[in-house]
């Protein structure tokens, strides 16, 4: 699927495309080495993004995508801008299918289809796996699920709110699949946190 | 007392001037140009340009220079500088039938369709050192060459052969998918041939002369003919999607190898020719023809033969192929290991120290 | 306290761009980066690309750094646990001139902190990154050189041949006879090299609060340990664990805690102990002076 781009009405990436994708990278490392910390994305990371993308979630796509990578859009994101804003700053390719897909992205959770419609890599190759980007209306840290895994001393609290109710039992599967499945950034206005595979979630 | 030994950083800067010097040697004598490498050591050139994947005789010149000679150092700097380079594009498959040939020689027919073309080659000299050119007395301005253009399209051999079915048919595989580009991807096994061939072509001359070499004395014989060797020019293009048609960029002097080899045939395929194929920047017919027989020898498997000797194991080869990963990894023994020595030696010393009559033995 | 026998900062080399590689080429890396971090101890492959310091003299560990540094880091390179042997030099200066970073001798003061063949003796903080150089990535490699039938065996956690050999060493010399690269157990489910550190470093990778990541630029392979990550030498129930101990302290500082290289003396067998890491070395020293 190929859009043609309107330039007149897209918004602004990084300042500086070198320093803008590193910050964004150390923040996206430092999430999934600490699942469940959330992270304020640094104010300096100024975005102009379409009205239908949360600030961290342009973020982390700027910082890491490019042309050899197939971006899946979920379906409340296929009318607006973000298609074309992601295009242009990246180069990368929109796929219609999220299995074809190496970086998802889900305006909510109530938009973001089953976690096993995405490629999970094989155990020969685990790592040709997608890593999805889900949008939340808030990411607080100290409640909600209990977390345990690497990257996390003893235990964590994380809440990412409106992911819906069913995420947690998909979430026991794609745990279960392990060394294949899936991993996930979540984006709130302002903030991010990242679940690896690896991460056990209760609650 | 002993001091640890600090001032890594001057010894580098010192060595870095000491380098400069060997590199230029007596002073008296004129410096090289990048002209007179680029005219008078074209061979030197070409293989750098060849294994340093880069085509660009200007910059293989000037690795030369800057590695005093050594071709495995300057093909580490062309490729150092190529891994820096933007990617604009790729280019369309060259038509090597369309090459304005310098040389063409095929062994397996004694005359064939656009003749046989010695052209400018070392095979048949006499190897008697001409002392004419020690003393700078090269006078002989023989009449200006240029390649064979006459009569378009020069048809190659296993095109020949192919129209009578006598030999294998190279279909693009279904949908005509892109290769793997190695120097984006890292290759994963079982490569297949894009990815060998890729592989080969960035491969070491001398590595792959051995391995060819290895395959005509019983490690994986194959049968070769040198079906055709060719040498020349041949257009480079790029088809813009904005234009929607090939533009030529540029040419390029390339040597191309086709290996003919028996096939004994199977129950259901009946007996035919083979292919192993060699493609090298500029004239470097040694690296192509080794190349095109390990390419066949790497067919083993695909062939239904055997595949016990060096030569057709595809991980043996594709993962020693590269100079500057065997040269790199190689020299990186000069480099302090006095931890992990330290270690053993606790080991050895303990060994011993557990023995009963440690030491006796030896003596 | 920055420590004054490193060169003083330099101005960055504007003829290339921040940290050498281009763009595309570190979003590639750190896309390995972020996948080997969610499996730890897998194996990720990636484009290494040509660097212009040789292969096998830390291109991977060089890719690694060069991806995640950004202009606030401040960076540490040993080798051998030295600042200021010529590798470790010659590593911190590409990174000066392409980033001009702040560098330090101080583990506690870095945070990425780039080592070939040691951990530091310092125990390392939250929030620190170590990258590894690795040589040799595939612990099974000297086993079984086939990678296609290495990948199975990590693809179904079969390390069986590599109980085999460490029984066989067991049987010939009645211990292990691996010193250093001893292979170690991710979280429960990786076989991972952990590069050529002594075996006296492998109980500092588990439960570490620091990020490890380590690159393979030749073998074109990264992967990672995230912080607090279960990391098991492997062993026998009847031969456990053990690490190199000295009978002496070291000659300079007089630790007793410490991985000691041997330094020959004079040529009649003359030798004496120092201290690898000579940033823990210089440090005991400075608490003696006080």
């Amino acid at each position: 699927m190929n859009v043609s781009i309107d330039l007149s009405g897209l918004g602004a990436g990084f300042a500086d495309a070198s320093i803008g994708s590193q910050t964004v990278f150390r923040h996206c490392l430092d999430a999934l080495s600490h699942p469940g910390k959330v992270i304020a994305v640094e104010p300096s990371i100024t975005l102009s993004t379409p009205a239908e993308m949360h600030r961290p979630a342009a973020a982390i796509l700027l910082a890491l995508l490019d042309q050899d990578t197939r971006l899946w859009l979920s379906p409340a994101l296929r009318g607006g801008d973000a298609g074309s804003f992601l295009r242009f700053h990246t180069g990368c390719t929109l796929v219609e299918t999220p299995a074809s897909a190496d970086f998802g992205l889900a305006a909510s959770g109530a938009d973001l289809p089953p976690l096993t419609d995405f490629a999970a890599g094989s155990e020969s190759y685990p790592d040709r796996s997608a890593t999805l980007v889900v949008q939340c209306a808030a990411l607080t840290a100290g409640s909600g699920w209990t977390l345990t895994g690497p990257g996390i001393r003893d235990r964590a609290r994380l809440s990412a709110e409106g992911i819906g109710s069913t995420f947690t039992s998909q979430w026991a599967a794609n745990r279960a699949g392990f060394p294949c499945g899936v991993d996930v950034f979540f984006a709130s206005a302002d903030a991010l946190a990242a679940l690896p595979r690896t991460t056990r979630l209760e609650g | 007392m002993y001091v640890a030994v600090k001032g890594g950083e001057r010894a580098i800067l010192n060595s870095y001037a000491l380098l400069a010097q060997a590199r230029r040697g007596d002073a008296s004598v004129p410096e090289l140009t990048l002209d007179q490498i680029q005219q008078q050591l074209r061979l030197s050139v070409d293989r750098v340009m060849c294994e340093g994947s880069v085509y660009d005789p200007e910059l293989a010149a000037l690795a030369i220079k800057q590695a005093a000679g050594d071709l495995v150092e300057a093909i580490f700097l062309l490729r150092a500088y190529r891994a820096t380079l933007p990617r604009l594009g790729y280019a369309r498959p060259l038509d090597t039938a369309d090459m304005r040939l310098w040389r063409r020689i095929s062994a397996t027919f004694k005359d064939l369709p656009g003749g046989q073309v010695l052209g400018p080659t070392y095979d048949y000299t006499q190897r008697l050192l001409d002392f004419t050119l020690a003393a700078s007395g090269e006078a002989q301005a023989g009449p200006v060459a240029s390649p064979q253009s006459e009569a378009g399209a020069v048809p190659r051999v296993v095109d020949l052969l192919g129209n009578e079915g006598l030999i294998e048919s190279h279909e693009p595989s279904p949908g005509d998918p892109e290769p793997v580009d190695l120097t984006r991807v890292p290759i994963s096994f079982p490569a297949d041939r894009a990815a060998r061939l890729q592989n080969l072509a960035r491969g070491d001359e001398g590595f792959l002369l051995a391995m060819g070499y290895s395959t005509q004395r019983g490690y994986a014989n194959s049968h070769p003919f040198a079906g055709e060797i060719r040498f020349g020019l041949v257009d480079v293009e790029i088809e813009p999607e904005e234009l929607g048609f090939p533009v030529s960029i540029g040419e390029i002097e390339i040597t191309e190898c086709q290996m003919v080899n028996q096939f004994a045939g199977s129950k259901t395929e009946p007996p035919k020719f083979t292919r192993g194929y060699g493609l090298a920047f500029g004239a470097s017919e040694r690296k192509a023809m080794g190349m095109a027989l390990v390419d066949r020898a790497l067919r083993a498997t695909e062939l239904g033969e055997a595949a016990d000797s060096p030569a057709q194991m595809q991980e043996f080869v594709l993962s020693h192929t590269d100079n500057l990963e065997a040269s790199g990894f190689v020299q990186h023994l000069k480099l302090p290991h006095y931890v992990d020595f330290q270690s053993e030696l606790e080991l050895v010393r303990k060994m011993r120290a557990a023995m009963p009559e440690s030491g006796a033995e030896a003596a | 306290m920055k420590v004054s026998d490193l060169p003083p900062p330099v101005e960055r080399d504007a003829n290339f761009n921040f940290a050498y590689l281009d763009e595309r080429t570190k979003r590639m890396i750190r896309r390995a980066i972020l996948k080997a971090v969610a499996i730890p101890g897998y194996q990720v492959p990636f484009g290494s690309r040509e660097m212009p310091l040789p292969y096998g003299w830390g291109t991977g560990g060089i890719q690694v750094t060069a991806s995640i540094i950004g202009p606030d880091d401040v960076l540490k390179v040993i080798d051998q646990g030295a600042d200021d042997t010529v590798n470790a030099v010659n590593i911190r200066r590409f990174f000066q001139r392409t980033t001009a970073v702040a560098v330090t001798s101080v583990t506690t003061e870095a945070t990425i902190i780039q080592t070939r063949h040691r951990i530091p003796e310092t125990p390392l903080h939250d929030g620190q990154v170590m990258v590894y150089q690795v040589p040799l990535p595939e612990p099974l490699q000297k086993l079984e050189p086939r990678e296609a039938e290495t990948r199975v065996m990590h693809g179904l956690a079969d390390y069986g041949l590599m109980h085999v050999k460490l029984y066989e060493d067991i049987a010939r010399f009645g211990h292990i006879a691996t010193t250093y690269d001893y292979p170690v157990m991710v979280d429960g489910r990786f076989l991972m090299a952990p590069s050529p550190i002594p075996k006296f470093d492998n109980p500092k990778m588990h439960m570490n609060p620091a990020l490890q990541l380590f690159g393979a630029g030749r073998e074109k392979r990264i992967y990672a340990i995230p912080p607090w990550t279960s990391v098991e030498s492997l062993a026998f129930d009847d031969h456990p664990f053990e690490v190199q101990r000295w009978s002496e302290p070291c000659a300079l500082c007089g630790a007793t805690d410490s991985f000691l290289d041997e330094v020959i003396t004079d040529d009649r067998g003359g030798h004496m102990f120092v201290c690898s890491d000579t940033d823990h070395c210089r440090l005991n020293r400075q608490d003696d002076d006080r």
